[in-house]
C-alpha cells in the first residue's frame, strides 16, 4: 500500500507520526505542499491514501481537492476539511444537526456586527471564521470594547475580516475539553486549564486527562458525523461546560494537534490515525 | 547521517543538530534564537523558517 503524507513544516505531531509508521513497519511518502504544481488532467499521484497534515490551511485544503480530483482519497477529505476550516460553515453543519453550540451569530458589516453583539449580549466573543491557536480570539466586555474591536477588524483587517463570526461568552469552569475523535469514536479527550479565557495549549493552557464519558462520546460521533458529511474522520472537538446547558461544541479540529496528549490519556493517538488512514485506502475493505 | 554543523544564515554562528534531524523541521539557532528549517540532510542545510501565517494552525 502506498501512503503519502503531505506536510512541510515538521511539528512534534509529525515527527510523532513519521515514528509511528516506522513502528508499524510502513514507509510512506513525504509530500511537501511547497513542491506541488499539478497540471489538471494530468496529475497522477500514485498513491492509495493521503494522509494531510499541512500547517497551512489554505494549502491542505488545495490539496486535498487535487488528490481527490486524481482519486486519491485524503484524510481527512476536502468535505470535512473545508467545513472544519471555517467556523461559519462549521456552526452550519452543527445547527442543521442539532447539535449543541454557544449562540452564533454571523454578521456581513461593520455596523450589522455591533447588533449581532449587542443582541447576545457582553461579554460576546469575536473569532476570525478562519484561524487556530487561539489567535485573534477577542473578549468583547462593553459596547466601546465592540465598536473599537469592530472597526479595527474593518481597517485594518484583510478581507476574510470583514465577516464577523460573533458567539455568546460561556462561562466556563477555567477549562474546556478537547476530545479526540477517530472515525466517530471518541477514543480519549483532555482538559484543557488556565486562568486566561483562552485555554489552547497553543497559549499556554495545561493539559490533563479528561474521561471519556457515553454523554461525551455521543455529542463527538454526532458532531464528527456532521461536519464530515457523515463519514467520520480525524478530528479534535473542543467542547464547553455550560453550567445550565451542559457540553456545548466550540469547534472541531481537522488537523489536530496532539503532542500533549499522548502521555496525559495513555492512548497512542498517532497509531490510531495511522491505522484509520489505511482504512481509507484505495481497495481497503 | 547529518553533517557536523552548518551555519547559521542569520547570525553566522556555527550549529550543530542531532543526528535525526528531520526535513521540514524546525530548530531554533541557540546563539540568536530565530527559528532555522532544515533544508537538507546530507549535506545538512538550512534556511531561515517561515514566519507563521494567518491561516496556519490545526
Amino acid at each position: 500500500m502506498r501512503i503519502g503524507v503531505l506536510c512541510s513544516r515538521v511539528r512534534v505531531e509529525e515527527k510523532l507520526l513519521f515514528a509511528s509508521f516506522e513502528a508499524l513497519g510502513i514507509a510512506p511518502e513525504r509530500l511537501d505542499e511547497r513542491e506541488i504544481a499539478a497540471r489538471l488532467g494530468e496529475f497522477h499521484p500514485e498513491l492509495d491514501v493521503l494522509l494531510e497534515r499541512s500547517v497551512s490551511t489554505s494549502a491542505g485544503l488545495v490539496a486535498a481537492q487535487l488528490f481527490e480530483a486524481a482519486g486519491v482519497p485524503v484524510v481527512n477529505s476536502y468535505h470535512t476539511s473545508s467545513v472544519c476550516a471555517d467556523k461559519i460553515q462549521t456552526s452550519i453543519a452543527l445547527a442543521a444537526n442539532n447539535i449543541p453550540q454557544p449562540s452564533t451569530e454571523i454578521a456581513l458589516s461593520e455596523e450589522a456586527a455591533l447588533h449581532a453583539v449587542e443582541r447576545l449580549g457582553y461579554p460576546a466573543v469575536l473569532k476570525p471564521p478562519v484561524g487556530s491557536w487561539g489567535r485573534l480570539l477577542a473578549r468583547v466586555n462593553d459596547r466601546d470594547a465592540a465598536e473599537a474591536i469592530i472597526e479595527h477588524k474593518e481597517v485594518l483587517g484583510g478581507v476574510g475580516h470583514n465577516i464577523y463570526y460573533v458567539q455568546e461568552y460561556i462561562t466556563k469552569p477555567g477549562r474546556d475539553i478537547r476530545a479526540f475523535v477517530i472515525g466517530t469514536e471518541t477514543i480519549c479527550a483532555i482538559y484543557r486549564s488556565s486562568a486566561h479565557w483562552v485555554t489552547n495549549t497553543a497559549r499556554g493552557g495545561a493539559a490533563s486527562n479528561c474521561p471519556v464519558t457515553s454523554e461525551i462520546a455521543d455529542l463527538c460521533g454526532r458532531a464528527a458525523l456532521a461536519v464530515s458529511g457523515g463519514r467520520g474522520g480525524v478530528l479534535a472537538i473542543d467542547l464547553l461546560e455550560d453550567p445550565e446547558r451542559g457540553f456545548l461544541v466550540n469547534e472541531v479540529n481537522h488537523t489536530m494537534e496532539f503532542r500533549n496528549s499522548i502521555d496525559t490519556t495513555g492512548v497512542n493517538i498517532p497509531e490510531h490515525i495511522i491505522r484509520f488512514t489505511i482504512a481509507q485506502a484505495k481497495g481497503a475493505a | 547521517m547529518a553533517a557536523e554543523s552548518v551555519t547559521c544564515p542569520e547570525c553566522g554562528a556555527e550549529l550543530s543538530f542531532p543526528a535525526k534531524v528531520m526535513i521540514g523541521e524546525i530548530v531554533p539557532c541557540l546563539e540568536c534564537g530565530v527559528e532555522l528549517e532544515v533544508t537538507g540532510i546530507d549535506p545538512l542545510a538550512v534556511d531561515l523558517a517561515p514566519m507563521e501565517m494567518e491561516d496556519w494552525g490545526e
